[in-house]
């Protein structure tokens, strides 16, 4: 059972990070991506698949499935292709569970597009559920076109227990 | 073709969208996705985790609500936002039955607009990722 002296699983040092801007990262949005990623879900649409018939459905290029926003571009000298700010708390936390995704499109994505996203934690809270203490970071992350446009809003939550 | 927003009514439901997942399909979404958690696809690691198998990634499983929407709203139409929660996990080979409803209609901004609940729900009627979206419908 919980100890209602325990100190908070959230340190100073996470507190402090809400809202600061993680460094950008690249990502590519190429035809072959559009294809493996709408192939793993399964689309039969050929938009996904065929420029021409993209195209013709008035696409510049292969249009991006919801859910794919670029492959980040990698870099084996960079520790990890998504930085992530996974700070520690005050105590060890095993495991890391997705809890959940929201994406708000204001623009097509096509391929041929490269974006760049810039992401920030917006929330920390911890709580005790069905799998003891849990952290539940929230954090959105914004993705901007080549002309700088904002084409993507994806809000993330990630559960550490 | 896809849905036309005259025709469509509060509280009706979309066509379901059918998913079962094999391994390779994971594997694929793995590679589609960029997630190489091994809990996704080595079942040792996933037991050695404490889970009873390896289990279907929470974003594929946004992105076959994704699916199930572009397929209603078709190419005249555009998905504007998908939202879901991974309330439940969901194993390979089981059904994963991807359903809509809608919950509003209406104009913005000179768009015709739909909001819908979405879900996912495993064989024993359990909502594994509940969600809410948004479509633009011509």
């Amino acid at each position: 059972m919980s100890d209602e002296t325990q100190e908070s699983l959230i340190t100073d040092e996470m507190r402090a990070s809400i809202g600061r801007e993680s460094e950008p990262t690249t990502l590519e949005v190429d035809k072959t991506s559009v294809r493996m990623f709408a192939r793993s879900v399964g689309y039969t649409d050929p938009v996904y698949y065929d420029e021409a018939a993209a195209q013709a459905a008035g696409y510049r290029s292969l249009p991006a499935p919801p859910g794919y926003l670029g492959t980040p571009v990698f870099d084996p000298n960079r520790r990890s292709a998504r930085p992530q700010q996974m700070l520690e708390p005050s105590r060890p936390l095993k495991r890391v569970l997705n809890g959940g995704t929201d994406i708000e499109y204001l623009a097509d994505i096509c391929a041929g597009d490269v974006l760049t996203s810039v992401s920030a934690t917006s929330s920390i809270e911890e709580r005790q559920g069905r799998l003891g203490e849990m952290l539940i970071t929230t954090t959105k992350t914004t993705y901007r076109n080549q002309d700088g446009e904002v084409v993507a809003i994806m809000t993330g939550t990630g559960i550490r227990y | 073709m896809g849905a036309s927003w005259d025709e469509v009514q509060e509280g009706m439901e979309i066509p379901t969208l059918e998913k079962n997942c094999s391994t390779q399909q994971l594997v694929h979404w793995a590679a589609g996705s960029g997630d190489f958690y091994q809990i996704h696809y080595d079942h040792n690691f996933a037991e050695a985790t404490g889970l009873p198998n390896i289990i279907v990634h929470g974003a594929l499983k946004h992105a076959f609500l994704g699916q199930l929407l572009h397929d209603w709203v078709g190419n005249e139409g555009a998905v504007k936002r998908v939202g879901c929660s991974y309330r439940g996990m969901d194993f390979p080979d089981q059904d994963i039955h991807c359903k809509g409803v809608v919950t509003r209609k209406y104009e913005e901004n000179g768009e015709k607009l739909v909001d819908l609940e979405i879900w996912t729900e495993n064989p024993d009627g359990q909502r594994t990722s509940p969600g809410s979206a948004t479509v633009r419908l011509p």
